[in-house]
C-alpha cells in the first residue's frame, strides 16, 4: 500500500469525490443563457402584488461552464459501477445489458416530444406502442387485463392491491389481512401497510417453499389475499404454486405474484395460468430497461378478467375502426399517477420484446437459469448451499463457514468482490438466511465472464482461511473505501451549504 | 436481435457440467399443469434494423408537440433542453447503474443525488429534500400520507384547483389507506383560485364552501394546495398558511420549481411540506413520464419522509464520501413499518435536474422564468385583442393561464393543428374536469395556455392572428 502511493503525486487529483459542483466555477461563469427577451419586460412586482412576491434571495445553484459541468459528470460517472462496467450479479434485480436500440428509440422525436393531452388523432403511434406492449404483457403473463401506469415495481405491487380491495369491497366484504411469507421482499409488507391491510408472516418450510399447514392455519375469510414472488426469493421455484392457489381461492381470497423474478420463466409458464389473479412486472428487470441509478423504471399490472374492472385508467384501447383510444375501466380504482405511466421505458421494453420475440424470450429465460445453475455448481463446494435445489433464474449461497472460520462475513466477501472488479451480489437477503449470498448473474454474461466471476469467488473463499484481515478491510480498489454509516446516520448532513 | 453470448457449444458444455442433457430438464420443478405447452403468441424478434423501421413507424403515427407550435401545459411544459443535459444521462455508467446500495462504487450516482438534493433545498427553501419520488401527483399523495403520521389525523383538504389527476391520485391513494380527503372547498369564480374564507352569500355556502369553513367542520391532517394552480393563477398563500395553522394541519404546497428562479419559496408562507413535478427542469415530455418528483420538507419531520436520502460521510481512509441514509425509514429495512413501500424512484431524472440547473445557474433560471411569465402576459393580451376571447378573472399568474373562448374549443383546437399550432389545453377535458364551484357551461369553453421560452413573439403574433380569422 505505502509503495503504491509513494508512486502517486501529491498533487494528483482524488480517484473519489472531488469538489461539489457549487464548489465549482466561478460566480460569472455561465453554461447556456436564453436568448434575448423578444417581448416587452414585466414588472413583476407589480404583476404577482398582492398573491406572490419575488424571491428577494436567489437560491444557490451552481455557477458553472458546459466545459466544468462535463469534466464534473465525467468524473462522478467514473465512480459508478454500471451493467457496462462489468458483470453485476445482483439477485433480484436482474441487472442485465440494456439494448442500445431501446436508449436511441425513447429519444425518438415522435415519442419524446409528445404532449400528453395532444390531440388523439396525433398520438396514435404512441398509443399504438402501448396497446401492443399491454398486449404482449398478457400474453407472456396469461393475465389479459393491464395496466402500464405504475412507475416502479413497489408501485405495480401497491396498484395490484388497491385493485384487490376494490374487488373485496365491491363483493360487499371487508377482508383485513395479507398473507406474505418471510422471504418477501420488503416493499410487499410495506405495500401491505399502504394499503390498509394487516400483513401476516408465513414462515418457510424447509424446502424454501410456503408452509402449506402454516398457509392452512392462516387462511379464513378475513384473508384478502396472498403476495408470492414466484419463482421465490431463495430462487426457487414454488412446487405447491396450483395448490397454494386453490387453497387461497377456496376462501375467497385473491393471489398475487409479485414479478420480480419473471425473468426465469418466460415461454415455460404463466401465472395467470397457475392460478394467480394479479401480476406486476419489473420492465427495468426482465425487459432490459435500464436501472438509471435507481430509477426511472415500469411496474405494468396484469390481472385475471375478473379484476379488469378495477385497473387505474385510463386504458389504452384499439378502437373497432382501426384507431386508437383510451377507456375508464367501469370500476376503476382511479389513477395511481399523473397522466399514462413512464412511457419513455414502455418504448424501451416495447422495442426489446419486439426485437427478441417469443422465442428470444424463451431463450432469455433457459439461458438465464443454465446460468445461474452453471455458476450454483461452481460454487457450491466453496460456500454453503442452503437450499439444494436446481435454482430458476438466481440462487442463493450462505457465509456462514467463512463467518465461523475466519469471523469473515458476507458483508466482506462483497466488498472483496469490488476488488475483483465485480459489483457484489445481494446481501443479506432474503432475511430467512444467515449471511446471504444471493446471486443473479442473467443470461446476457458470458460463459467466460461466468467464469471469472466463479474463480474470484473461489479466490476469496481461499483468502478467508490465509488472510481474513484482507476481507475485513476490502475494498481497497475503488473510488473510496469502506463509508460510515453510523456518522452519516446519527449526524445527518444531506444538503451543502455555502459557508459564511 | 440476440442479446445472449453464450454460444450453443457452450451451452451444452455447461449443461454437461450439471450433469443434464437438456435445458428442459432444469425447469423440473415446474409441474407439467403449471406449464405453458405451446410456444408465447407474440411476433417473431426483429432484427435491430427492421426493429428502428417498425418504431420510425410508429413515430409517423405521431405529431409531436415538440415540432409544433405548441401552447399546451396543464403539468407538462415544452422547456428548451441544453444540449448537455442528455450527453450526462447517456453516459452507461449513470443510466446502466442500479440503486447506489454499494456506496464504495457508486458515489457518482450518490453525489448527484447529493448535490440535486442540495438543490431542491435551494428552490423551496426548506430543510431537506428526498432523492425523488414518481411523480408529483404522487408526491403529492405521499406528502398527505406522512401528514396524517405527523398530525395522527386523517382528514384531507385539497384545493379544488389543484391539478385533477393530482387529486385524483390523492384520492386513489386516501381511499386504499386509512386516510379520507373531506369534502372540497370550492373554487372561487372570480379568481380562479381556492375560496378561502366564507363569502356574504350565504345561499352558496353549502355548496360552495369556503376552505375556512371546511376547515372548521374538520380535524385536517394537511391542507393541500398548488402554487400556481392547474389555471395558473397564484393562489393567496399567506392567507391559506395563516388557516391552515391555526386549525393545527400541516400545509403542503406543489410547486413549478422553474417559476421558484424568481418567485419567493413556499417556505417563506410556512409551508411544511414542499412537493411538485420536476418535468421542467430539462426532462423531456416524453408523453407525460418519466418525469420527477420531487420532495422537500423541514427538518423536525425528516424522519417521518418517504424515499431515499443521500448523506455525507467519510470513509475509513477519512476521504469525503457520500452514502444512502437514514434507511431505516424504509420498507427494505422496517417492511410494513416503513413510512412508504417506495423502492425504486426516478433517479435518472433527478440526475436530469441536476445537470439542467447547474447549466442554467440560479441567474438562468431566473431569467427563463421570467421571460415565460413575459410572454404569457403578451400572448394573453393578444388573444384578448382579438376580441374571441373572454378573461374569465384577473388573477396573477404564471407562464399558464386560462381563456374563455367564444365558440367551439375542440373545433377551434383542430382548425389552429392544421395551421400547425398546439392551441393548449381543454381544462374540462383532463380527468373528467371537475372543480368545485365552476359550472359545466363555463368549464367547456375553458382553454388553459402554457407559454414558455421556446415560443417567439412571431409565433404568438400568428396564432393571435390565425386564431382570429377562423
Amino acid at each position: 500500500m505505502t509503495e503504491r502511493s509513494a508512486q502517486i503525486p501529491s498533487g494528483a487529483p482524488a480517484r473519489g469525490p472531488r469538489r461539489l459542483i457549487f464548489e465549482t466555477g466561478a460566480p460569472e461563469s455561465r453554461c447556456v443563457e436564453p436568448p434575448p427577451l423578444d417581448v416587452p419586460e414585466l414588472d413583476l412586482k407589480v404583476r404577482l402584488q398582492g398573491r406572490a412576491k419575488i424571491r428577494h434571495e436567489m437560491p444557490m445553484l451552481p455557477h458553472v461552464t458546459e466545459v466544468e459541468i462535463a469534466r464534473h459528470y465525467s468524473h462522478l460517472a467514473s465512480m459508478n459501477f454500471g451493467v457496462d462496467t462489468g458483470s453485476y450479479p445482483l439477485g433480484s434485480c436482474t441487472m442485465k445489458y440494456n439494448p442500445r436500440i431501446g436508449e436511441d428509440a425513447a429519444r425518438y422525436e415522435g415519442f419524446a416530444g409528445l404532449h400528453p393531452y395532444q390531440p388523439i388523432e396525433t398520438v396514435q403511434g404512441a398509443l399504438e406502442l402501448m396497446c401492443r406492449l399491454a398486449e404482449a404483457l398478457g400474453e407472456i403473463s396469461g393475465l389479459p387485463g393491464v395496466t402500464l401506469q405504475p412507475a416502479a415495481g413497489a408501485h405495480g405491487e401497491l396498484t395490484a392491491l388497491m385493485c384487490f380491495r376494490a374487488y373485496h369491497l365491491a363483493s360487499g366484504i371487508e377482508r383485513r389481512r395479507v398473507l406474505v411469507p418471510d422471504s418477501a421482499h420488503g416493499t410487499n409488507p410495506a405495500t401491505v401497510a399502504m394499503c390498509g391491510f394487516e400483513a401476516i408472516t408465513l414462515p418457510s418450510d424447509a424446502d424454501g417453499g410456503v408452509d402449506l399447514a402454516a398457509l392452512d392455519e392462516a387462511l379464513d375469510d378475513d384473508v384478502a389475499a396472498i403476495m408470492l414472488t414466484n419463482p421465490n426469493t431463495l430462487g426457487l421455484f414454488e412446487r405447491n404454486t396450483l395448490a397454494i392457489n386453490e387453497a387461497v381461492h377456496s376462501v375467497g381470497a385473491l393471489s398475487y405474484c409479485d414479478g420480480a423474478n419473471l425473468n426465469a420463466i418466460m415461454g415455460i409458464t404463466r401465472p395467470g395460468d397457475t392460478g394467480f389473479d394479479a401480476l406486476h412486472i419489473n420492465l427495468h428487470k426482465t425487459f432490459g430497461t435500464p436501472h438509471g441509478g435507481g430509477g426511472p423504471g415500469a411496474g405494468p399490472v396484469c390481472v385475471t378478467e375478473a379484476l379488469k374492472p378495477f385497473l387505474p385508467g385510463p386504458i389504452p384501447v384499439h378502437l373497432d375502426d382501426g384507431s386508437f383510444g383510451l377507456a375508464e375501466p367501469a370500476r376503476s380504482i382511479g389513477r395511481v399517477r399523473s397522466f399514462f405511466g413512464n412511457f419513455g421505458v414502455l418504448v424501451r421494453a416495447y422495442a426489446y420484446i419486439r426485437g427478441l420475440g417469443g422465442e428470444g424470450l424463451r431463450e432469455v429465460s433457459e439461458q438465464a437459469v443454465l446460468s445461474a445453475n452453471y455458476l450454483k455448481e461452481r460454487l457450491r463446494d466453496a460456500y454453503e448451499l442452503p437450499y439444494d435445489r436446481t435454482c430458476m433464474h438466481e440462487f442463493v449461497l450462505s457465509g456462514v463457514r467463512q463467518k465461523r472460520e475466519g469471523g469473515v462475513r458476507t458483508l466482506d466477501i462483497a466488498k472483496r468482490l469490488l476488488d475483483y472488479g465485480f459489483h457484489p451480489p445481494t446481501i443479506y437477503f432474503p432475511l430467512i438466511v444467515e449471511e446471504a449470498l444471493m446471486i443473479e448473474p442473467t443470461e446476457t454474461e458470458s460463459l467466460e465472464e461466468l467464469d471469472r466471476f466463479a474463480k474470484a469467488m473461489l479466490a476469496i473463499a481461499e483468502e478467508v482461511s490465509t488472510d481474513p484481515a484482507l476481507l475485513k478491510a476490502a475494498p481497497f480498489t475503488t473510488p473510496v473505501r469502506r463509508v460510515d454509516e453510523v456518522a452519516a446516520a446519527r449526524k445527518p448532513d444531506l444538503r451543502f451549504r455555502r459557508e459564511g | 436481435m440476440r442479446q445472449i453470448p453464450v454460444t450453443c457449444e457452450q451451452r451444452e458444455a455447461m449443461l454437461r457440467a450439471l450433469g443434464l442433457s437438456a435445458t428442459e430438464e432444469l425447469f423440473a420443478d415446474v409441474p407439467p399443469a403449471a406449464r405453458i405447452d405451446r410456444p408465447l403468441d407474440l411476433p417473431t424478434g426483429l432484427s435491430e434494423m427492421e426493429l428502428v423501421g417498425h418504431l420510425r413507424g410508429l413515430t409517423d403515427a405521431n405529431a409531436p408537440a415538440t415540432e409544433l407550435v405548441s401552447f399546451a401545459g396543464a403539468g407538462c411544459y415544452d422547456h428548451y433542453v441544453p444540449a448537455i443535459v442528455d450527453h450526462v444521462l447517456r453516459k452507461p455508467e449513470f443510466f446502466t447503474a442500479y440503486t447506489p446500495y454499494q456506496p464504495e462504487v457508486s458515489q457518482g450516482t450518490l453525489q448527484a443525488t447529493y448535490e440535486f438534493q442540495t438543490m431542491i433545498c435551494e428552490l423551496t427553501g426548506m430543510d431537506v429534500a428526498n432523492a425523488s419520488m414518481y411523480d408529483g401527483a404522487t408526491a403529492l399523495a405521499e406528502a398527505a400520507q406522512m401528514a396524517c403520521r405527523i398530525t395522527g389525523r386523517h382528514a384531507l383538504v385539497c384545493a379544488p384547483t389543484v391539478h385533477p389527476e393530482w387529486r385524483r391520485t390523492l384520492l386513489t391513494y386516501a381511499e386504499a389507506g386509512t386516510a379520507e380527503v373531506s369534502r372540497s372547498p370550492a373554487t372561487d369564480v372570480a379568481t380562479g383560485t381556492m375560496q378561502v374564507l366564507g363569502q356574504e352569500d350565504e345561499s352558496r355556502k353549502e355548496d360552495h364552501p369556503s376552505l375556512a369553513s371546511v376547515l372548521s367542520d374538520e380535524r385536517a391532517a394537511a391542507v393541500l394546495v398548488a402554487q400556481p394552480n392547474f389555471f395558473g393563477n397564484f393562489e393567496d398563500l399567506s392567507l391559506i398558511a395563516e388557516l391552515t395553522h391555526e386549525a393545527g394541519a400541516l400545509l403542503v404546497v406543489a410547486v413549478n420549481p422553474l417559476l421558484l428562479g424568481v418567485l419567493e419559496p413556499p417556505s417563506a408562507y410556512g409551508a411544511d411540506i414542499v412537493v411538485g413535478d420536476g418535468q421542467p427542469l430539462g426532462i423531456p415530455m416524453s408523453f407525460g413520464g418519466p418525469g420527477l418528483g420531487f420532495f422537500a420538507c423541514r427538518k423536525e419531520h425528516l424522519r417521518q419522509m418517504p424515499g431515499r436520502l443521500v448523506g455525507r460521510s467519510r470513509d475509513v481512509d477519512g476521504n469525503e464520501a457520500f452514502v444512502l441514509t437514514l434507511s431505516t425509514r424504509e420498507q427494505h429495512i422496517r417492511r410494513e413499518k416503513a413510512t412508504s413501500n417506495i423502492c425504486s424512484n426516478q433517479a435518472l431524472c433527478s440526475l436530469a435536474a441536476g445537470v439542467y440547473l447547474a447549466a442554467v445557474g440560479s441567474e438562468g433560471l431566473s431569467a427563463i422564468a421570467r421571460a415565460c411569465i413575459a410572454k404569457a402576459h403578451y400572448l394573453r393580451e393578444r388573444l384578448l385583442e382579438t376580441g374571441r376571447f373572454g378573461a374569465p378573472w384577473e388573477t396573477p399568474f404564471g407562464y399558464e393561464f386560462a381563456l374563455i373562448y367564444d365558440g367551439d374549443v375542440v373545433e377551434m383546437r383542430s382548425a389552429m393543428l392544421e395551421r400547425g399550432f398546439l392551441a393548449g389545453v381543454c381544462a374540462g377535458e383532463v380527468e373528467g374536469g371537475s372543480f368545485a364551484g365552476i359550472g359545466a357551461e363555463m368549464l367547456e369553453s375553458l382553454v388553459l395556455l402554457a407559454v414558455t421560452e421556446r415560443r417567439t413573439r412571431a409565433e404568438m403574433d400568428l396564432f393571435a392572428e390565425e386564431v382570429a380569422s377562423l
